[in-house]
């Protein structure tokens, strides 16, 4: 095995073990990057000569017997999270020469873990997206079908997970955007509970719903980064003060007599495959001792509306600070989907239309937390498939306004109500295309939902499978 | 429904040519539509939801804490400065007959 293929807790066993040394696993892995990145695309900017660097003072902090939880393991990450002193460009021509004074939260956190930072990666612009192809630096390909999109916002992460050209990388997701390219890349996507992860820092899309998260090659490893990025932060008024869990504790915790919900409300308009591959997995889970229990659901179709206005109207508002005047380039410099965006929710929100749009958006929201809460005191959690179809070939997204919301149907509700969801891989279509399906807990509920993924992750052969690039 | 799609663009400070002002308007009309669909919901008894955890009145100390950025740092991605200022263009005009 090449050391790039290596889950976070194989590098930290074999580093602490002295079986090779972080400038050989950053090596290797800027070696895969060489190797790929003309193929797949997964980064904007790449920061080669520091990572070197950082792996060698890693390697010798490691053996001055240094424990950090993360030291010494090369990771990417988002190009909407600030990285002091290395351009962020959220994938838009409006910040192309924009590089921050400061560090995002999670950035920081993870610095101080001791992660090797290899560069930064694509997202469709502004992260308002499920493509990558919205980039205005390119679109991302598909490891398993680089005639495929990688899905989004978070593409490049998820490619660069899903190809080994690291061991681990950090997402966001507003709507989807973890754990749709999570699903499309055959990589484990996790999108912790809104304001559990601080967002100081990460560009802001829609203020009420944005969650930085991990993208991994295993359950065990998104647990481990999220112990990291887990708790209140003084810099985001909106991150939750309830106490972090210990995620690592219940990890292979025996599923037997949980009560799994399953709503048929989920599975309109999925696709045979997908359908197939998840009914499959949830035969696995029943043999692990889940309880598979029927459940209604608010229909997730109303919720694409629901999205469509609240992440709109929240985007113009958050996208007014780019006025060219302090960082970046003039709202000239705006790529179509993002004035788009922007244009929608200045309409939403403006004098005569607010009531009949925004209010209306927030108090269906009202209904559709109100559902959930419902629907968790029948079961413990939720799973469904993640998207209703495997990747989709490359130019789908274009001159379809509604794109991206189409295909976040079945994600699009959980965010809104603001709770986790973790996506697996579950098999594949017949076209070698990666299926996954997404388990659902209530609010800060991480702990839950890891146990139940890991245990079926566990339990199946698909982390074998490697994309043939 | 028929979008003032010169109007949004005013309000959203977006510059657009007479060809984009055609192809948006024409699609915005499309997500304006689709989202008519709410209206099938049943709200007159609910209340908004806009803070999903419960959060209100978030403070903190009003004190001078660590995290400030120095004014050269603040500056340093800015493309027109002037003596540690942003430099603008002029939002006034002075009327130089009026003294």
């Amino acid at each position: 095995m090449n050391l790039n293929q290596l889950t976070i807790a194989e590098a930290k066993k074999g580093l602490k073990e002295k079986k090779f040394s972080s400038v050989e696993i950053t090596s290797a892995c800027l070696e895969r990057i060489e190797a790929v990145e003309g193929k797949i695309n997964a980064f904007v900017t790449k920061t080669s000569e520091e990572a070197l660097a950082d792996a060698k003072s890693a390697d010798e902090r490691l053996a001055k017997g240094e424990d950090l939880p993360l030291l010494g393991i090369p990771f990417s990450i988002k190009d909407n999270f600030c990285t002091r002193g290395v351009r962020t460009t959220a994938s838009s021509r409006v910040l192309e020469d924009f590089i921050p004074p400061y560090d995002a939260t999670v950035v920081k956190k993870l610095k101080e873990s001791g992660i090797i930072i290899v560069g930064k990666t694509n997202l469709d612009a502004w992260a308002h997206g499920s493509s990558t192809e919205t980039s205005d630096f390119g679109t991302t390909k598909n490891p398993w079908n680089i005639e495929h999109l990688p899905g989004g916002s978070s593409g490049g992460a998820a490619a660069s997970v899903a190809s080994d050209e690291v061991v681990a990388a950090i997402g966001s997701e507003t709507a989807g955007s973890i754990r749709q390219p999570s699903d499309w890349c055959g990589v484990v996507g996790l999108k912790p509970t809104y304001g559990r992860v601080s967002r100081y820092g990460v560009v802001a899309m829609a203020s009420s719903l944005d969650s930085p998260g991990p993208i991994t090659k295993t359950v065990e490893d998104s647990a481990l980064i999220l112990q990291i990025l887990a708790g209140k932060d003084g810099f985001d008024a909106t991150s939750s003060a309830n106490k972090p869990q210990d995620y690592l504790k219940d990890l292979n915790k025996s599923i037997k007599g949980l009560c799994i919900g399953v709503a048929d409300e989920y599975f309109d308009g999925v696709t045979d495959q997908v359908r197939d591959r998840v009914l499959e997995a949830l035969e696995v889970i029943k043999k692990l001792g889940g309880k598979i229990k029927k459940i209604k659901l608010f229909p997730p179709k109303y919720t694409i509306a629901v999205y469509t206005i609240l992440q709109r109207a929240e985007v113009s508002s958050n996208l007014a600070r780019y006025d060219g005047i302090r960082y970046g380039n003039d709202r000239s410099s705006f790529g179509d989907e993002a004035k788009r965006r922007i244009m929608l929710g200045t309409y939403a929100l403006s004098a005569g239309y607010y009531d009949q749009y925004y209010n209306k958006a927030q108090k269906v929201r009202t209904v559709i937390v109100d559902d959930f809460n419902r629907a968790f005191k029948e079961v413990d959690v939720i799973i469904a498939p993640t998207n209703p179809w495997t990747a989709l070939a490359l130019g789908a997204s274009y001159d379809n306004p509604m794109y991206g919301e189409m295909a976040d149907v079945l994600v699009e509700p959980s965010s809104i109500a603001g709770l986790p969801g973790i996506n697996v891989p579950c098999g594949f279509s017949k076209e070698g295309l990666p299926v996954g399906f997404q388990v659902i807990g209530p609010q800060f509920s991480e702990a839950l939902i890891l146990n139940v993924a890991n245990v079926y992750q566990l339990a199946t052969p698909w982390r074998k499978e490697k994309p043939k690039l | 429904m028929k979008i003032d799609v010169k109007k949004v663009a005013k309000l959203a400070n977006l510059p657009l040519t007479p060809s984009e002002e055609e192809k948006f308007s024409k699609q915005l009309e499309e997500t304006l539509d689709f989202v008519k669909q709410l209206e099938e919901i049943e709200t007159s008894d609910v209340e908004p939801t806009s803070q999903v955890t419960g959060l209100e009145n978030i403070f903190r100390e009003d004190e001078i804490g660590d995290c400030t950025l120095s004014q050269a740092d603040a500056l340093k991605n800015a493309k027109s400065i002037h003596n540690g200022f942003f430099k603008v263009k002029a939002i006034l005009e002075v009327d130089n007959n009026e003294s």
